[in-house]
């Protein structure tokens, strides 16, 4: 990663404009070929420097369920568990942390029905309880790393 | 909260540009053409269609999400902390302003086990810069805050971003 990956990675963060060569538009601001940029955004998310390029939908305005769920998992059963975890499609995306709850999974599901069988469904599969804390307010939401 | 009233209106056109985009956008010199041709509309459509999205909260931001360990954040921790009920909305927004928290919710306890009714994700480049954060929203929230822990993220089990089905 070299200077001009970082200023890609920090000006990509901010947002990327709609129209018809929105590359073109970013690529003059950085000083950079439209082809340049489109190669190394690639290059980037090929060495998974960046997770994702793209719109980020807002999964309770698309009618859909999100919540954040935590399991206790003993650690001779973790990775067992994680994989059983990871199969479902309901799951966005899974931590372990350092705690003794050390399993977080967000969880979107269409509805509030899938949500909650989403969630008997993994109870029952790896015989951990699941505590269920869906965001009940949302203060601030904006992950933006500078490098 | 958001209610079913305050729901923008998502049709089948939109959820067919949402199919088409959820997995990022097509790396191309003419990304919104792309998508217009997959879904069989105007590119002008999908574009106004889009900003509209982007206009109603459905689409929060079109951006790159960066892997946090490859950029050298390798302390990424979920702080949590209970605070006073009749207070937490205030705290909340206050906690969400500081330039280093990236999310900040208010989420249910789970008693006796689970006391903390407030989240915040601090990133640092080590654990000393986590916990000078920490430090930062403790003083913040002074009194009205009765405990809180920080849970460091160990490994990335799964991340693949939301997605809805066709």
């Amino acid at each position: 990663m070299d200077s001009i990956d970082r200023a890609i990675i920090n000006r990509l963060q901010d947002g990327f404009p709609i129209s018809a060569q929105p590359f073109s538009e970013v690529a003059a601001e950085l000083d950079l070929g439209e082809d340049e940029l489109i190669a190394r955004v690639q290059h980037l998310l090929d060495a998974r420097t960046l997770t994702r390029f793209g719109p980020m939908y807002h999964a309770e305005r698309l009618g859909g369920a999100l919540t954040l769920a935590a399991m206790k998992v003993p650690a001779q059963d973790f990775e067992r568990v994680a994989e059983q975890v990871n199969a479902l499609p309901e799951v966005a995306h899974n931590y372990e942390r350092e705690h003794p709850l050390n399993m977080w999974f967000v969880l979107a599901t269409e509805t509030a029905d899938g949500q909650r069988l989403a969630i008997e469904k993994i109870e029952q599969e790896t015989g951990c309880r699941v505590y269920n804390m869906p965001k009940l307010d949302e203060y601030f939401v904006e992950l933006k790393l500078r490098v | 909260m958001n209610t079913l009233s305050e729901l923008p209106s998502i049709d089948a056109i939109d959820r067919k540009i949402i199919l088409a985009s959820q997995g990022g956008l097509p790396l191309i010199s003419r990304p919104y053409h792309a998508m217009a041709a997959q879904v069989g509309i105007p590119p002008e459509e999908v574009m106004a269609r889009m900003q509209r999205m982007l206009d109603s909260g459905v689409i929060r931001r079109i951006a790159a999400v960066p892997n946090h360990y490859a950029l050298g954040y390798k302390a990424n921790g979920m702080t949590v902390w209970d605070i006073a009920d009749e207070r937490i909305d205030e705290l909340g927004r206050r906690v969400g302003e500081l330039e280093f928290v990236s999310h900040c919710y208010r989420r249910p306890r789970h008693l006796p086990d689970w006391p903390y009714n407030l989240f915040a994700m601090v990133h640092g480049h080590d654990r000393d810069e986590a916990q000078e954060q920490v430090a930062r929203i403790a003083a913040l929230l002074g009194d009205a805050c009765r405990g809180h822990e920080i849970l460091y993220s160990t490994r990335i089990l799964k991340k693949t971003g939301l997605r809805i089905t066709g």
